[in-house]
């Protein structure tokens, strides 16, 4: 990706070639969201089949940590955005402050996030580890699809993580692309990272 | 096409034919090791990567379906035992379905000819383009360890509970086959729509589009918005088999119909992915039999569309028998039925584009007109399973066996092999002898009605699919039908010989020789590297055939071209 600015033989423009890059990254968004909208499905079957459970499942849920989570992700998201608008405008050094800073928030996502499994490790809810509490049932089947959405999610969010780091090292993109090809790319797909969440944090801490 | 061009070849010594100046500077002489193979972003190198791989896969599908022939051709169990047998059409269906007729036409001709057709270089992403292959190539590998870790029962549904809790077969390995698979599919699909939205050559307006090239749209839309579901259900199959999670286990709380919906959501859109490039084929292949304008060609692309759009609301016709609501089944009823519309609508005008043409009966025309009848028969039975009442007595028959074999196999391969022999000369620069190419389509579709006519009349009669035990009133029907297979086969392997020869012996095919108006009929055979030696501008519609009929010189669709000639 580091020759993003580099024209490829078979566009006959550099301005075509980056509509293309930011077109094939939109798509492939889609198809993130798909992939999530099967564990969405999933999640409302359980509601709707047995909603008693359910509710009662989410009420035992850490909300406020989801919900501080909730406010990192987006101020992270805000970040990336200012820094696109940042490498646009030519400022790198802006645009890297930019990045750290939603690089450190998306860290601690993460970090509340595995605070809230040992949490929950604690609580005895983790089906498959602490059989003390949960023995089969919806509420066992509602913290697995829990474990299996947020722990999908947490993978995009490492991915994201690599790609806005990749733009300070090793490729240092921020520094010379004021196209901002990569680092827009790379923005939308830490908005998408944001706006999974922002669906996952209703459906499964809100419930109730 | 002209008598000298086809037909007879006449140099039939056994003398091979020396490369020509042309072959010397194409695509295939750009390096001839193999790591100038392995590591290419040319789309036309990765087309035949691709072409070479599900080859190999049609063969391992095909060994499967001839075991589950032999097998039936009495009513004892004598061949394969009852877990062989159902590992048997498991496999045979897996490996057809998701590494042979899924990537077939779009990841082999759709990747060679989609740029070429619209005046491109290349698709807009050479190197996912290959990542695709090599992506495809894994989740081949991990069939072929299903295979050694001993094979799968659960049919290619996977369906749930059984795959997920009961099955003792290897189902977490062909889950990771099929999941691995789909990721090639995902970045096809994403390159096919950037590379038709962004790299079309000037001129080339949307409604100036080959129809081969709306029919890989169409798909490409489905590739995007399908697959990623069938990924998430095969994940959900893997952490249930892994961990016993319950999400498809109503002991546990979760609910097996949920598969059911994930899968069909995925698989039949994914019937389309079959069909819709077939019929991008075959809309070439009559216009160019026919030397004529396509009949209508808003209605033949807006129809792909039609089709991509609506193939998304049909899913629940694979559940009438499920326990789902009534409601829910009728609704799904009413739209499949819908689907008929554009599907007719196709047929329709590719029989009105061949109306008074100017046809020459040649191999691909053959292909074509067996597509157009087979296809026509899938589809009319189709619309009968998609009746509530008939599709109660027949689900899970024969019936339904050789409906979906009418529309795969007697309609997408028939066109798959079409469009191998329509674009052989463009993709390897020779001719082959085309009274083979025409005793090949002839035992293609003789075969072909031999072995599936029956199974509608088993099917009607009541004989289940996916059972080798069988009342012996319904042997002599199994017994034609495995007869057939056999011929069949025969035409299957036929043209691998004469293909091949031609490499060697066959004339060198020259630029055009089917006096087609495509794109990439402007291009030397083989094409060179970066197809086309100055950009393209078109200034007129597709298949813009002369009126006089074939003695005339057929006009060429680019400004350059006709420059050229000046």
């Amino acid at each position: 990706m580091a020759e993003v600015s580099r024209l490829q033989p078979q566009f006959p423009t550099l301005e075509r070639q980056r509509e293309a890059d930011h077109f094939g990254m939109l798509i492939f968004l889609a198809t993130e969201v798909l992939i999530f909208g099967g564990l969405f499905a999933a999640l409302f079957v359980l509601r709707a089949e047995h909603s008693t459970e359910y509710t009662k499942a989410s009420k035992e849920m850490h909300y406020w940590l989801g919900g501080i989570n909730t406010a990192v992700l987006l101020t992270s998201s805000a970040l990336v955005a200012l820094m696109v608008e940042a490498v646009k405008a030519g400022s790198a050094r802006l645009a890297k402050y930019l990045l750290f800073g939603a690089l450190a928030l998306g860290l601690t996502f993460l970090a509340i996030k595995f605070m809230e499994y040992g949490l929950e490790y604690r609580d005895g809810v983790v089906p498959q580890l602490s059989a003390a509490k949960l023995r089969g049932g919806p509420h066992a089947l509602f913290m697995d699809l829990y474990f299996a959405a947020t722990g999908l999610h947490a993978l995009h969010v490492l991915g994201g993580l690599t790609l806005l780091a990749s733009l300070i090292w090793p490729f240092g993109t921020a520094r010379r692309d004021t196209s901002a090809v990569f680092a827009g790319n790379a923005a939308l797909y830490w908005h998408l990272v944001d706006v999974i969440w922002v669906f996952l944090y209703p459906t499964l801490y809100l419930a109730r | 096409m002209s008598e000298a061009t086809s037909h007879v070849n006449p140099r039939m010594s056994q003398e091979p034919i020396p490369d020509t100046a042309v072959e010397r500077v194409s695509y295939l002489a750009e390096g001839h090791s193999l790591r100038s193979w392995l590591l290419t972003t040319d789309h036309k190198r990765i087309a035949i990567l691709f072409l070479i791989s599900i080859t190999f896969f049609f063969f391992c599908g095909g060994i499967a379906a001839a075991l589950i022939r032999l097998d039936l051709l009495t009513p004892a169990p004598d061949l394969l035992s009852n877990d062989g047998y159902n590992r048997a059409f498991s496999l045979h269906g897996i490996i057809m379905v998701w590494f042979f007729l899924i990537p077939s036409i779009p990841t082999t001709f759709g990747n060679f000819l989609l740029p070429m057709m619209i005046g491109a270089k290349d698709l807009a992403f050479p190197r996912l383009n290959l990542a695709s292959w090599y992506i495809f190539a894994l989740g081949g590998l991990a069939t072929l360890a299903t295979v050694v870790l001993g094979g799968v029962d659960t049919g290619w549904t996977f369906y749930t509970p059984f795959s997920s809790t009961y099955s003792n077969g290897a189902v977490f390995m062909a889950v990771t086959a099929v999941f691995i698979s789909g990721f090639s599919s995902i970045l096809t699909g994403i390159n096919f729509i950037v590379t038709v939205h962004k790299l079309r050559c000037p001129g080339m307006t949307w409604g100036r589009l080959p129809l081969f090239v709306w029919a890989h749209y169409a798909t490409a839309v489905i590739f995007v918005l399908a697959t990623p579901v069938l990924t998430i259900a095969l994940l959900l199959v893997a952490l249930e088999r892994v961990f016993g999670i319950g999400i498809f286990d109503p002991r546990l709380g979760g609910d097996p119909l949920l598969f059911q919906h994930l899968f069909w959501f995925y698989s039949h859109p994914a019937v389309y992915i079959m069909v819709l490039p077939a019929m991008g084929v075959v809309s070439e292949l009559i216009t160019n039999a026919a030397h004529k304008q396509i009949f209508g060609y808003w209605f033949v692309a807006g129809s792909a569309i039609a089709i991509a759009v609506i193939g998304f609301m049909v899913w629940g016709h694979h559940m009438f028998v499920s326990g789902q609501s009534p409601y829910a089944s009728a609704i799904f009823s009413f739209l499949s039925i819908l689907v008929a519309v554009p599907s007719a609508i196709k047929v329709y005008n590719w029989t009105a584009t061949l109306h008074k043409g100017d046809i020459v009966i040649d191999g691909p025309l053959l292909y074509a007109l067996g597509f157009i009848g087979l296809f026509t028969i899938g589809g009319l039975t189709g619309l009968m399973l998609a009746m509530l009442s008939i599709d109660v007595h027949v689900t899970d028959t024969y019936f339904v066996v050789a409906h979906f074999h009418f529309i795969m196999v007697g309609g997408s391969v028939s066109a798959f092999f079409g469009a191998l022999h329509f674009w052989w000369p463009k993709v390897t620069g020779r001719l082959y002898n085309d009274l083979w190419a025409r005793l090949a389509a002839l035992l293609i579709f003789a075969g072909f009605v031999m072995t599936f006519t029956p199974q509608f009349l088993l099917g009607y009669e009541g004989m289940p699919r996916r059972y080798h035990v069988y009342p012996e009133a319904f042997q002599p029907l199994n017994v034609m039908s495995s007869v057939g297979a056999s011929i069949l086969a025969l035409g299957y392997l036929l043209p691998f010989t004469y293909l091949l020869w031609s490499l060697r012996y066959g004339k060198p095919a020259g630029p055009n020789p089917w006096g087609a108006t495509g794109l990439e009929w402007t291009t030397p055979s083989p094409p060179p590297k970066h197809n086309f030696e100055t950009v393209p501008i078109v200034d007129k519609q597709a298949y813009c055939y002369p009126v006089g009929g074939r003695g005339e010189q057929s006009e060429p669709r680019t400004q350059n071209a006709k420059q050229d000639d000046g």
